[in-house]
């Protein structure tokens, strides 16, 4: 056992650190520290700096042009990043659908998709949720018939997350008879939204954005080459892609920044006469926050060395979901205390770039509880917190 | 002991019920966010004609008694409709501080328009760096030729932009966090030197930002130098509102999870159905039954000892923002992804608990504050 970097990984360090110094744009990182939204382009402006330097596909096979990196690397890779201000990527392509891909995808469709990928070129989204289909991701409704070499799409995808820049999503969707069991019945298929027979419509959330949408589909034809691996196997696919999806949401090293930045604004907020920091019971509702993150980080440091690379982790990346969201719930609720009555006014118009008006408050306190309601999600996406329970319940105790 | 509603309390309580249920369903009250005021005039005269505005004055002021009881009721109901109309900021602050410290001429000139529905009036005490204390004030009046003139900022001044005539927490004597040399000035809104930014804030509500460069008073309102006394206690009657308004929030909060767990399937079964959601449902019944009771307990102390008891009311705020955090997050966790969305109004009611958690002190602020009184 043994905590210290060796020389390798403190050289890869410093390389990273200068990577991001030089090649990440400042405007972004200024965004991204401010907790405040990035555009499309800004989106695509970073991960392509990513994919030019070979960073996009973190956990990515090597011959698909992912980077190879130890989890030690990875680690060391999340928390400069989140020090520096890099955002984190779109996960719906590089995180997401590329695993399924290059796992279960065929020869031509690992060429035709990860590319792009990669380089993104093509933003995806993710077709797993409905209106009836939540926790409950098995019961899913659209259907996919095959008609010839196309798959004929019926049904509506909800929760979709920035699916209104999405150019494809990628799909659950029923092939099988109504009467075969929920499971078995799933297909994984990749599709075009390009396409009049598929209508994105939005859904405003309760901080006044609109981030998710609803997707659906009017008898859309979709090539039969689309489909990833074999008909009915598409939960088990799922399965894989959603503990990725799990890890990947603890966001460990953006929580640490996170409090870094927290103690700095606590050290400067005005509480009367005093600093917020003086305030014994905020100081240890931080260091409580703290604590708990120190415990997660070695959870995941743990899950990362483990399952170290390529294989896909286990059901006890549930535990990261869990408390990887109450962290980042706990640093929210912080960050609205202490901004106090600035936390209240609701002005979302000047954090845009162009906004030359009177500001009220500074930006950090009046996109403060924004921020809180908008994360009131994690403990419910990527398989809700309650879901999670449920797997660790019965994956991991047998019970 | 007798928790019962006398008549006069029930036709109250009755009424306001009545026009939350009828006049103020949810789709109603988006509109009404929507509007260019954000808020009804009409409501607003409506709440004038059925005396609503009168309630938390004494007879002897022109009013309708002025018993904590009647503002908890009123507040209570107002808190399941999510009432967005400036009554607090108006009629229990605005109002409540020229009762309280305001002499004949200046009763008889504010009041009778306040309770009509002819008046809107904003108090301004907080500021960028008071956070809750209430002593912090560092906007200035000065005294130049027996005239004061104000310059300083407010924050986040609840119904500041459509306010007629402002109540402006001044210091007037003493450095910035002490507990003397605050003076009240009644200021017209709509002078020149008011430079005022309005928004609404995340629960609805509207406010301002006020800015005062040596701006002219209408008078002095109360005791030069000696107004701590008086926003204390108007503060400590809005924070009572407020949490009678989180009760009744909560009860729909509760309500609605309660509906929706009883409908909503997954797995081929309700989820109220599995276990884990049932202790749930449960503990939120629990934390508003709880809130409810020490609602009560403060309304009847401070009933009891002539409007004012701070170590009750701490203890109420600090047990029902507990409440209102659990409450809200659960009405939204439980309901799953359609709790985040606007077109709910769990999402909103959501929104307006956590907002009463930290309006007017926060849960640890009156924690603190019940722990030193």
């Amino acid at each position: 056992m043994n905590l210290n970097f060796t020389v390798q990984e403190k050289d890869f360090q410093q390389e990273v650190q200068q990577f991001l110094q030089e090649k990440l744009p400042k405007d972004i990182a200024e965004k991204t520290k401010n907790a405040l939204h990035l555009s499309k382009d800004e989106c695509n402006q970073w991960q392509k700096i990513l994919y030019k330097q070979g960073w996009a596909g973190v956990n990515w096979p090597v011959e698909h042009g992912g980077t190879g990196w130890t989890p030690t690397q990875k680690y060391i890779f999340a928390n400069e990043c989140a020090k520096a201000g890099g955002p984190d990527v779109i996960p719906f392509g590089l995180k997401m659908v590329a695993p399924v891909i290059y796992t279960f995808g065929n020869e031509e469709q690992k060429q035709r998709f990860l590319p792009d990928v990669l380089a993104s070129n093509v933003w995806w989204c993710q077709g797993y949720s409905e209106p009836g289909a939540g926790s409950d991701l098995a019961s899913v409704r659209t259907t996919a018939v095959k008609e010839g070499d196309e798959y004929v799409v019926n049904g509506t995808k909800t929760w979709t997350t920035l699916g209104q820049h999405a150019d494809w999503i990628f799909c659950l969707v029923r092939t099988g008879e109504p009467s075969v069991k929920n499971q078995e019945a799933i297909s994984f298929l990749l599709i075009n939204m390009n396409d009049p027979k598929i209508t994105v419509s939005p859904i405003i959330t309760i901080d006044g954005r609109h981030e998710v949408n609803e997707v659906h589909f009017d008898n859309a034809r979709v090539p039969a080459i689309n489909l990833i691996g074999e008909e009915g196997q598409g939960w088990t696919y799922a399965k894989v892609l959603l503990t990725h999806e799990r890890t990947g949401i603890a966001r460990v090293a953006i929580s640490k920044d996170r409090l870094v930045q927290l103690k700095a604004l606590a050290q400067t907020s005005p509480d009367g006469d005093n600093k917020l920091i003086e305030d014994a019971i905020f100081a240890q509702k931080v260091a409580q926050v703290e604590i708990d993150l120190l415990a997660l980080e070695y959870t995941e440091l743990r899950t990362l060395s483990a399952i170290s690379t390529g294989q896909a982790p286990g059901p006890e990346s549930s535990i990261l979901k869990i408390v990887g969201t109450q962290i980042i719930q706990a640093i929210d609720e912080l960050y609205v205390e202490a901004a106090g009555y600035y936390a209240m006014p609701f002005v979302p118009h000047q954090f845009h770039d162009d906004f030359d008006g009177q500001s009220i408050g500074p930006d950090m306190a009046t996109n403060s509880a924004l921020r809180y309601f908008n994360n009131r999600k994690a403990s419910i996406y990527g398989g809700s917190n309650e879901i999670q329970t449920n797997i660790i319940s019965k994956a991991v105790l047998g019970l | 002991m007798d928790f019962s509603l006398n008549n006069e309390q029930q036709m109250i309580q009755d009424s306001v019920s009545k026009f939350i249920l009828n006049d103020y369903d949810f789709d109603t009250r988006r509109k009404i966010l929507a509007s260019k005021t954000g808020f009804s005039q009409e409501n607003w005269r409506l709440f004038a004609e059925l005396g609503w505005l009168m309630l938390p004055f004494t007879e002897e002021d022109g009013g309708l008694g002025g018993s904590m009881v009647d503002l908890m009721l009123v507040m209570e109901e107002f808190g399941k409709g999510m009432v967005v109309e400036p009554f607090l900021a108006t009629a229990v602050m605005s109002g409540g501080l020229i009762a309280l410290a305001g002499d004949k001429e200046q009763k008889d000139d504010y009041l009778p328009r306040i309770m009509a529905g002819e008046l809107q009036m904003a108090f301004a005490y907080a500021e960028p760096q008071s956070r809750y204390q209430l002593n912090n004030v560092k906007c200035r009046a000065i005294e130049n030729e027996g005239e004061f003139v104000i310059t300083g900022q407010k924050s986040v001044v609840l119904n500041g932009h459509h306010a007629d005539t402002l109540i402006v927490a001044a210091r007037t004597s003493g450095a910035t966090n002490d507990d003397n040399g605050i003076s009240l000035f009644l200021v017209d809104a709509n002078h020149p030197s008011v430079k005022r930014e309005g928004y609404a804030n995340v629960d609805g509500h509207q406010a301002a930002d006020i800015w005062f460069d040596n701006t002219p008073t209408l008078g002095l309102l109360g005791e030069l130098d000696n107004a701590l006394p008086a926003m204390n206690n108007i503060i400590d009657k809005a924070t009572l509102a407020i949490c009678a308004e989180a009760v009744g929030a909560m009860e729909i909060a509760h309500q609605r999870t309660l509906e929706y767990a009883k409908t909503r399937k997954q797995f081929g079964r309700t989820i109220g159905s599995f276990q884990a959601i049932q202790h749930r449902l449960v503990n939120m019944f629990i934390e508003h039954q709880q809130a409810k009771s020490i609602l009560l307990m403060a309304v009847l102390k401070m009933d009891s000892n002539n409007g004012s008891d701070a170590k009750a009311l701490s203890a109420a705020k600090s047990r029902i923002g507990k409440a209102a955090s659990l409450v809200g997050r659960e009405a939204i966790q439980l309901h799953g992804a359609i709790g985040m969305t606007d077109e709910l109004d769990v999402g909103h009611i959501f929104k307006r608990l956590t907002t009463i958690q930290f309006l007017f002190g926060s849960t640890d602020a009156h924690t603190k504050r019940f722990a030193a009184l």
